[in-house]
């Protein structure tokens, strides 16, 4: 172990623009589904950069969420070398992976996982209770412009601001980078926009590195960088020059 | 096979853990049922028999001394149809193993074919009517003391040393359980049951041509009390001392109270379990119908009918309730035939065996099916009304508010996790407390089985060590003039004397009365005294009369009453007396009386029957030898060897009734938390995933999960102490009787030891879920939608 996960990590403010978060190399992935041997990531190299927004395109089975589980601790590769900053991620056990996540990483599901037994305030409190130097909940809820709804129960609330309670939850503790599955995956277009809107706030406001996997290409428009995956490999890796405004984009 | 019903078998095998464990409440009731009931109905069959064939008196009756003549006259009362007159007498028995003397209480055998309560011979031959040596014993006397036929038997008869001989031993259906006198619980060792021919007991005991004891057995539509009201009155000039019922027969009232303690038991116990079985089948079969809506959709789409959905599930619970069924009558069989050994050793029956009758097992099992549906019903009915469309709608998502908790200001300030457990808590109020109700339940069983020996030890603890504080107990075998008290006092190592007398009295209260024996005893007796329940030393007064509460209670007798006091002896006097107060007392019905004032009562000379001994300690085995060779004393014995005796039976049931309880009580609470539980984890295995993912740990989560395991199992302990205290409360007026009461108290023992045996299978349960909620993937959970 080269450095522990709960000191000694600068936090994204400090870093500069090309500092890498993460730096992956030959990733492999193969799952064991009873008799068959499932490849879901090929010898994949990737790279995150602090403060970018990137967006991870692909069809279903394409290997974007192996590649997010593992980038977010969830996961181990088969084979392969997965860095955050100067830590090996690829060899840490689940204690440390534990802490990693509590530190370091936020993450937003397609379906948003809040607990309905608590209020939008409390879900957010959840995580500011056990981080190191978050903000107030209140303040994570105003960055996605939930202010007035701090009270509601998960029940209470839209789709569409439920997520952005999750979205709320996991920036709240001040993370180097956002990972997002599928974010707007069960939502409409407009609320969904109104959810990658509250993305792009946190991105450019607190400086969080945000992922966001898709396999809706006209969310590519929003990344500063447009990586495409199918049968687990990378295809194409872009740098987008002209990113287009939210407002503009409709699927 | 069909596939239904192949989804039931891995249905069935994903719940094994659940299905085990109300499997395991359900083989729990039924075993209680064929255990207690079965051995209820086993002795109940076997003393029916028993009494049948011995022909078992309905009356006796207990006199100083009558004709045989009598004996016609007896006969000549309406409803009586069998006579047998006996003569029977204690001594003292010189057993050289023995430190103390044994009593040997004689009987007169009458030829079998005449004798009511017959022998049963175990082994040897009758007694003939010419040999004036021949003795039959009763068997437990001689396996205890090991004596074989043809062995020697030293016995003082009136004063005199005999040697007997031993031809026979046997059982007799009157002292199937055979208590030494002024004692709760055999002792084969001192006490024994000898019978001699008529002939030779005449001629030891000076009553030949007489008898001192009648036993009758009456017509089947006879009416006993007239029955006794005559044999009163003419047994009145021969010294009657009452006629008593099988009511009050003392080996047939103990053999009662023990069948109806295991009658009560039988019921008691298993009525819990099955209501636990109910409470469990509901919330899981509950839970497992709202996580297959969607599969009952699919199957309501099909074209499967409401019945078949509806059967499936009541199919669940029928397996776990077969499955219970199978252990619980294999394991109530066994424990059953183990429980009848056991009593054979107390209770001497020719054939007392275990055995399960038909219709108790039909009755257990289908109790037991009822439950189960019960328990499924509103499960099984959810499922038969789920429109297949709603069905395949996810399930509306919980709705939560701030609870009534929350309001309390200290509580403001709770972490969010905290919070969780509190609204979870709060959300299904019903459910929390009909599940920390379960788990009450195994500590109430505890408290219920222990709280037991903690009244009987301490009724035993103020009886020997507060109460009867004499080293010796002395009775002699007819009354004496008081001077004699001098006599034991000089012998070596007599410290204090202390003497009283007893005398049979009929108590009256109105059209009430009580034929019982009175204590006159002296106003400073310091080794023997009167003690209430709660430890109180009871003063003497120097006029009236005290009684036992338990005979207060039953002739509505309150103190400052006047009763009327019938002598059984001598002039037999009838007098007015004042009740001066009541004794909260354990044993036996008992009246006092200051001595002077009885002997006025009485009339004639002041004789006394006994005295209580203190005697240095060393010296108590030479005295109690001396005092046994002195004729006119009967008895002698020594009270601390009584709560030795005591000491030694109850470590031993204690020891087994720990072993069932504990486990009675840990498969409460691990069905209960172990499903509780798991159903938590079901419902909220989601909301725990994105807690790992938000960085919280395994340990952190699992503390969320199962402090609302941990709040119903201390919400459970107190709720439980309060359940066992009123069961317990219950069953001790049940239990209570002439021969004994226990006082009702519950030792912080009994208390921590419950709530500990609670605890520790709470954990141990949690601890099995625990090791679940570690396997648990992560991401597959919450790609899902709920």
């Amino acid at each position: 172990m080269v450095e522990s996960f709960s000191d000694g990590i600068s936090s994204p403010l400090e870093g500069t623009l090309q500092m890498q978060i993460f730096e992956a190399r030959g990733l492999n992935k193969i799952y064991h589904m009873g008799e068959v041997d499932v490849v879901a990531l090929k010898d994949v190299d990737f790279d995150l950069f602090a403060g970018e927004m990137l967006v991870l395109l692909g069809a279903s089975g394409s290997g974007k969420s192996t590649l997010l589980n593992i980038l977010g601790g969830l996961d181990t590769p088969t084979s392969g070398v997965v860095k955050y900053q100067n830590v090996l991620l690829s060899h840490s056990d689940e204690k440390e992976l534990t802490q990693y996540r509590r530190k370091h990483v936020g993450f937003v599901f397609q379906f948003y996982n809040l607990i309905p037994s608590l209020t939008a305030l409390e879900n957010v409190a959840l995580v500011t209770e056990i981080a190191d130097s978050p903000m107030r909940p209140e303040e994570a809820l105003e960055l996605v412009e939930l202010g007035e709804r701090l009270n509601h129960f998960p029940s209470q609330l839209s789709g569409g601001e439920q997520q952005r309670v999750a979205i709320a939850r996991a920036v709240a503790k001040r993370p180097n980078v956002l990972l997002c599955d599928e974010p707007t995956g069960a939502l409409d277009v407009e609320t969904g926009i109104v959810v990658l809107k509250a993305l792009q706030k946190v991105n450019q406001e607190v400086g969080t590195a945000v992922a966001i996997i898709t396999h809706n290409a006209a969310i590519s428009a929003i990344g500063d960088r447009v990586v495409q995956m199918s049968s687990g490999r990378i295809i194409e890796n872009i740098r987008n020059e002209h990113k287009s405004s939210l407002d503009d984009i409709v699927w | 096979m069909r596939a239904i019903s192949k989804k039931l078998f891995r249905d069935l095998w994903h719940h094994r853990g659940q299905m085990i464990s109300i499997a395991a409440v359900t083989a729990t009731a039924i075993m209680t049922v064929l255990t207690m009931r079965g051995t209820y109905e086993s002795l109940y069959e076997a003393r029916e028999s028993y009494y049948q064939t011995s022909r078992f008196p309905d009356v006796w009756a207990n006199l100083e001394r009558a004709p045989e003549s009598v004996r016609s006259l007896i006969q000549q009362i309406e409803g009586v149809s069998v006579v047998d007159t006996r003569v029977t007498f204690a001594s003292t028995l010189d057993l050289e193993n023995q430190v103390t003397p044994a009593v040997g209480r004689f009987y007169s055998a009458a030829p079998p074919s005449e004798m009511l309560g017959a022998l049963h011979l175990r082994s040897g031959r009758w007694v003939s009517e010419n040999d004036r040596n021949q003795v039959m014993v009763s068997e437990k006397f001689a396996l205890a003391n090991s004596f074989s036929e043809g062995d020697t038997l030293k016995a003082i008869i009136n004063g005199r040393l005999r040697y007997l001989e031993i031809i026979a031993t046997a059982i007799s259906p009157e002292h199937s359980y055979a208590v030494p006198p002024g004692s709760l619980f055999p002792d084969d060792e001192q006490y024994g049951i000898l019978w001699m021919s008529r002939q030779a007991m005449g001629a030891a005991f000076n009553m030949e041509g007489a008898f001192n004891e009648v036993a009758l057995i009456i017509a089947s539509n006879a009416d006993i009390r007239h029955v006794q009201a005559e044999l009163d009155q003419i047994l009145k000039p021969y010294g009657g001392l009452g006629s008593y019922t099988r009511a009050t027969q003392i080996s047939n009232l103990i053999l009662e109270s023990e069948l109806n303690s295991n009658k009560q038991m039988g019921t008691m116990i298993p009525a819990i379990f099955l209501a636990i079985v109910a409470f469990l089948l509901n919330i899981v079969l509950n839970r497992l119908i709202s996580t297959q809506r969607q599969e009952i959709a699919v199957l309501k789409a099909f074209g499967y009918t409401n019945l078949d959905v509806g059967l499936f599930y009541l199919k669940f619970a029928y397996v776990a309730v077969i499955g219970g069924a199978i252990i619980g009558i294999f394991g109530g069989v066994w424990l059953g035939d183990l429980m009848v050994t056991v009593y054979r050793d107390y209770f001497d029956f020719p054939d007392l065996a275990y055995s399960l009758s038909p219709q108790l097992l039909a009755i257990s099992i289908s109790i037991s099916f009822l439950a189960a549906t019960v328990g499924a019903l509103s499960g099984v009915r959810s499922a038969i009304s789920l429109p297949p469309a709603e069905a395949m709608r996810p399930q509306a998502p919980a709705r939560f508010s701030i609870g009534l908790i929350e309001h309390f200001a200290v509580l403001k300030k709770l972490p969010s996790a905290t919070r969780m457990v509190v609204r979870n808590i709060e959300r299904r109020p019903g459910k929390t407390l009909f599940s920390a109700i379960g788990v009450a339940f195994s500590v109430a069983i505890l408290v219920i089985g222990l709280f037991m020996f903690d009244g009987m030890y301490y009724m035993m603890d103020l009886q020997f060590n507060v109460a009867q504080r004499e080293d010796l107990t002395v009775s002699f075998n007819r009354p004496l003039p008081e001077r004699v008290r001098f006599e034991l006092g000089r012998l070596d190592g007599v410290n204090r004397v202390e003497f009283n007398r007893m005398v049979p009295i009929r108590i009256i209260k109105g059209a009430l009365k009580r034929d019982m024996a009175i204590t006159g005893r002296n106003v400073g007796d310091e080794l023997n005294r009167i003690v209430h329940s709660d430890g109180s030393i009871m003063p003497l007064s120097l006029s009236g009369i005290i009684v036992s509460k338990y005979l207060a209670d039953n002739l509505l007798i309150e103190a400052g009453d006047l009763v009327q006091v019938e002598v059984l002896e001598g002039a037999r006097r009838i007098e007015n007396v004042r009740v001066v107060s009541i004794v909260d007392d354990f044993l036996g019905i008992n009246a006092y009386m200051h001595l002077e004032t009885l002997h006025d009562l009485v009339g004639g000379p002041h004789l006394i029957t006994g005295a209580n001994l203190a005697v240095m300690g060393d010296a108590q085995a030479d005295v109690a030898k001396k005092l046994s060779a002195i004729p006119m004393i009967a008895n002698v014995s020594s009270p601390s060897r009584g709560f030795d005796l005591f000491k030694k039976q109850m470590s031993e049931s204690l020891f087994v009734g720990i072993f069932f309880l504990v486990g009675f009580s840990s498969i409460i609470s691990i069905a209960v938390i172990y499903n509780g539980a798991r159903i938590s984890l079901s419902e909220r295995g989601r909301e725990l995933a994105s807690l790992r993912v938000l960085g919280f740990s395994k340990k952190e989560v699992s503390v969320l999960l199962f402090s609302e395991q941990a709040v119903i199992t201390i919400f459970s302990i107190p709720i439980g102490w309060y359940i066992g205290k009123e069961l317990s409360r219950i069953s001790i007026a049940q239990i209570a009787s002439e021969t004994y009461r226990f006082p009702f108290m519950v030792d912080w023992e009994t208390y921590m030891f419950s709530a500990l045996i609670t605890i520790l299978a709470a954990i141990g349960s949690s601890m099995i879920v625990r090791r679940r909620l570690n396997n648990y993937d992560l991401i597959s959970v919450l790609k899902t939608r709920d």
